[in-house]
């Protein structure tokens, strides 16, 4: 009963893990069976700065009962291996603490309470030092946190123009210059389960479980930790409590600390994060202050940008790279403009590393850019949704990076998909159902979203996944894509079905180990259905071609192919693995940050209405319509969901969410006050899927699960000042921030 | 201290601390591991069960108060092989999906689908009251919508 019966592509075949999870069957880490194992805990800095002098053992505790490690136990190098060799596993006696809950060192004992208990008992010495917590700061450069300026990465991308100069003629040509600064706030992932993990060691080999996105991350950051083979630590992923970004890195941190804790206790030993410490040490959104700069002709056509994007990075370099350079590619938006300049920079401060979070820099700069589509619109006395039509990106025209956009251009049907469900915007002046005075106002809000890795990404990751007809003759699907609640596998199946010709009962899509499975690349950046998805495409119509060969040869011709993958299958598994091959025509450079930044984009627009309580000054969303192009959808329910939740977690940043840093420490580290929305606060989602298909991917599928966090936030904004007539550039918009902007005449 | 619960329609016998948390007593005493811990801090309602009929977030509740009362998690909503009218929901109209949640969700919304809660209204008030009976469970996957279609078809099957 456990298996949803159902054709291929297209159709809304229930998740194949529904059954097992709407029953609790569904293991998360934290329910496996490990009544032997031990609990881990983090001895973490208090301080957001400084250099640890020593690490002090209460002698009047007794720690015969617990093990401790520290960075002296680690085997191989002391870094988490990801993209520079900054971060530590555990800051070791003599070098520097960077952040507040920057973990020192670890415990296990056999109870949680113990192991807590004994956390108390270890002292940190730290002689402080001067904390850096701005990025005016940062830039500033008196303390230096990072190399000689602080920045850990700046990119540029220069378009219709070679020098400054250029740039500011263009801009002395304009009719209009519409100028402003913008900032959004860290944001918290707030997946329901928290990070989980555990580690056994057998001889010299260390098993690792536990709740991640990326199990070759994990693998490789793991292999350096540990100074061993690759087929020494095998790392499994377990059902997964979401993970929307965070846990594409941090879970590397985890598998370092259960893994040096299991080889002291000799055991297995388990660790999950109470959420209070999950909100205050793990990533979150990048803080961003974006300053833009938008010269417009008479005609109301975009001659020329000018864009500045700063992102704090925390303590560590991490992802920070990655989620710049998708900020600043995002940041010029999907407009027509000769002459654009975008420079970003992400610098060091002694905040926790900030790191993945859907969107991925992309939201930040969009909801710069879509603030001011909206006072161009307001100073042009122009419909808002008409002018994006006018200014926006079509088949054709090129972006920011030169790319000339050919396929796949949902511009007009997003657009069309809007205008067609808009009906009048609401009457400004009103009260809501509780009786108090509102005002009320409209949004919208166009923009796009690189689908899968940046530039030659790809090619560098050289994604692989296996199809494979197993000796009991069953279907496998074997990548290290996980699913996270995104409905990987069910999509996975849905494709390998439709491909091969059977039912989706008949394929398993097997769980992500990397003792079991190839390296398919991370399961980030919207990339998995369009990208992973279409190895299995090809994978699987291989596959299907040699069952057919085999069947021709060996008098099965016109059998199905679930018997014929049975005879075939009792003489040995039969495997086809397809590594990835980048569409023809995708050039890119990064030294000059030129050419296709993506091989394809999705396109979204989006209304809001709002109404504004003019007592309390509450936002509350009374419409949310998303028209998103996705290619194809391969699972129209799954699809929708993925859209529905990244829109309320955009709404919920626009209007709520926030992360509060005091001195670097998170001030509501605590899901009482670190909230995110309910069923109470989100309004009805109203999502159109607009399907103009992508060639390269499986049946014309592209990426959707970042793109609808980009847009409403920015939406919401443009509602706001569309109902009390004045600006708001600043997320979240809170009643804090309404009371302080916005005056009752 | 000796607690006797009913769990699921069956007599448990448990020797405990007064002060265990009952989400740690379903879990790690009678391994029933299909009720989760989101917070701690009764915020995300993954934790939620019935006890004597209410809805409470079983991580506020110490088990000695439980002594000689009734418990429903998630494990009690299906009889055998069928599932509840919820259940079944859930899965057909896509409303789990990372599924840490959704048992907590599947427990308050099987109330509220039992106890006739949404009966006699129209759609939209419907969806409302659904809205605001399971206001105390967070799912930060599917911005609800599906969820609240599927307690609405639930609901609709149950009152047919």
């Amino acid at each position: 009963m456990d298996r949803p019966h159902g054709p291929g592509v297209g159709a809304s075949v229930p998740r194949v893990d529904g059954i097992a999870k709407v029953t609790g069957r569904a293991r998360y880490l934290d329910d496996l069976d490990a009544p032997n194992a031990w609990h881990g805990a983090t001895v973490r800095s208090k301080v957001a700065h400084g250099v640890l002098e020593a690490i002090e053992l209460d002698p009047a505790f007794d720690w015969s009962r617990v093990v401790v490690a520290t960075a002296e136990d680690i085997p191989g190098t002391n870094v988490i291996l990801l993209i520079e060799d900054d971060q530590p596993a555990l800051v070791k006696v003599g070098a520097h603490i960077m952040h507040v809950d920057e973990a020192v060192a670890l415990i296990a004992a056999p109870t949680r309470a113990l192991a807590f208990e004994a956390l108390k008992h270890v002292k940190l010495k730290v002689k402080a030092l001067p904390a850096v917590f701005t990025v005016d700061d940062a830039i500033a450069g008196k303390q230096l946190l990072y190399k000689t300026n602080n920045v850990f990465k700046e990119i540029r991308i220069s378009k219709g123009h070679t020098t400054d100069l250029e740039l500011e003629a263009a801009f002395a040509k304009a009719h209009q210059v519409i100028e402003g600064t913008y900032e959004t706030s860290p944001q918290e992932q707030m997946y329901i389960e928290p990070q989980a993990m555990m580690a056994e060691w057998d001889g010299a080999r260390c098993y690792i479980v536990g709740s991640m996105q990326c199990p070759y991350y994990v693998h490789k950051a793991m292999k350096s930790l540990l100074g061993c083979a690759p087929d020494d630590v095998v790392i499994t992923q377990s059902v997964t409590g979401g993970g929307f970004g965070g846990k594409e890195e941090y879970p590397s941190m985890l598998a370092a600390h259960v893994a040096l804790l299991a080889a002291k206790a000799k055991r297995q030993v388990k660790m999950i994060y109470d959420r209070d410490e999950d909100i205050a040490a793990t990533t979150k959104r990048h803080p961003c202050r974006t300053h833009h700069r938008m010269a417009v002709d008479a005609d109301g056509n975009i001659i020329a940008l000018d864009i500045d994007v700063i992102m704090d990075g925390g303590a560590y370099l991490t992802l920070s790279p990655v989620v710049l350079s998708r900020g600043v590619l995002h940041a010029a938006g999907p407009y027509k403009c000769p002459v654009t300049r975008v420079r970003g920079r992400v610098v060091a401060t002694n905040h926790p590393p900030h790191g993945a979070f859907r969107g991925f820099g992309a939201p930040q700069t969009t909801f710069a850019y879509e603030r001011q589509m909206e006072k161009l619109a307001i100073a042009r006395k122009e419909d808002p949704l008409s002018l994006r039509s006018r200014l926006a990106l079509r088949s054709g025209d090129t972006t920011a990076t030169g790319q000339t956009l050919g396929f796949s251009v949902g511009t007009d049907d997003v657009i069309a998909a809007i205008a067609a469900v808009a009906h009048a915007p609401p009457k400004r002046d009103g009260v809501n159902a509780a009786g108090t005075p509102v005002k009320r106002g409209r949004g919208l809000c166009f923009y796009f979203h690189g689908a899968g890795f940046t530039g030659s990404g790809e090619q560098r990751l050289a994604g692989r996944a296996t199809l494979a007809v197993t000796t009991e003759g069953t279907f496998e699907v074997r990548s290290s894509s996980t699913d996270i609640g995104q409905g990987a596998i069910t999509m996975f199946s849905q494709i390998a079905a439709g491909a091969l010709g059977v039912d989706v009962a008949h394929i398993t899509v097997v769980d992500p180990s990397t003792a079991r499975v190839p390296d398919s690349g991370p399961t980030v950046a919207s990339r998995t259905c369009m990208v992973v998805g279409s190895l299995v495409d090809q994978g699987s119509r291989v596959l299907r071609g040699k069952l057919e060969a085999w069947a021709a040869e060996h008098g099965m011709a016109g059998k199905s192919l679930v018997e014929i993958a049975k005879a075939r299958g009792a003489e040995g598994e039969l495997t086809e693995t397809i590594q990835y091959q980048p569409p023809p025509g995708i050039e890119w450079d990064d030294a000059t940050y030129t050419g296709s930044a993506y091989p394809v984009f999705g396109w979204a627009a989006c209304l809001v209405d709002v109404s504004v309580d003019v007592d309390t000054y509450e936002v509350t969303i009374d419409r949310c319509v998303q028209a998103v192009d996705v290619g194809k959808a391969i699972n129209p329910s799954i699809v929708i969901g993925q859209i529905d939740g990244g829109t309320l977690q955009a709404l919920g940043w626009a209007v709520l969410e926030n992360v509060v840093y005091k001195d670097g420490r998170v001030a509501n580290a605590n899901m009482t006050n670190c909230i995110v929305p309910t069923f109470a606060d989100a309004p009805e989602l109203e999502t159109i899927l607009v399907e103009c298909p992508y060639p390269f991917g499986p049946s014309g599928a592209k990426g959707v699960g970042e793109i609808p966090m980009d847009g409403p936030a920015a939406a919401v904004a443009n509602a706001v000042q569309n109902a009390l007539g004045v600006p708001f550039d600043s997320l979240p918009i809170s009643p804090e921030v309404v009371r302080k902007t916005w005056r009752p005449s | 201290m000796k607690v006797t619960l009913d769990v699921n329609g069956g007599e448990h016998h448990v020797e405990v601390s007064p002060w265990k948390r009952l989400l740690d007593v379903l879990r790690e005493d009678l391994r029933l591991t299909g009720t989760k811990e989101g917070c701690g801090e009764g915020e995300c309602g993954a934790c939620t069960v019935m006890l004597d009929g209410e809805a409470v977030n079983s991580c506020l509740v110490a088990v000695g108060q439980c002594d000689g009362r009734t418990i429903t998690t998630v494990e009690g909503l299906a009889k055998g092989d069928v599932l509840h009218a919820v259940q079944r929901a859930l899965v057909a109209c896509g409303g789990a999906q990372c599924g840490i949640c959704t048992p907590g969700i599947a427990v308050c919304a099987a109330h509220v689908v039992d106890r006739g809660l949404v009966i006699g209204r129209d759609e939209a008030a419907a969806r409302a009251q659904v809205r605001e009976l399971l206001a105390g469970n967070i799912c930060r996957c599917t911005g609800y919508q599906l969820i609240v279609d599927a307690v609405i078809a639930a609901a609709r099957e149950v009152e047919s």
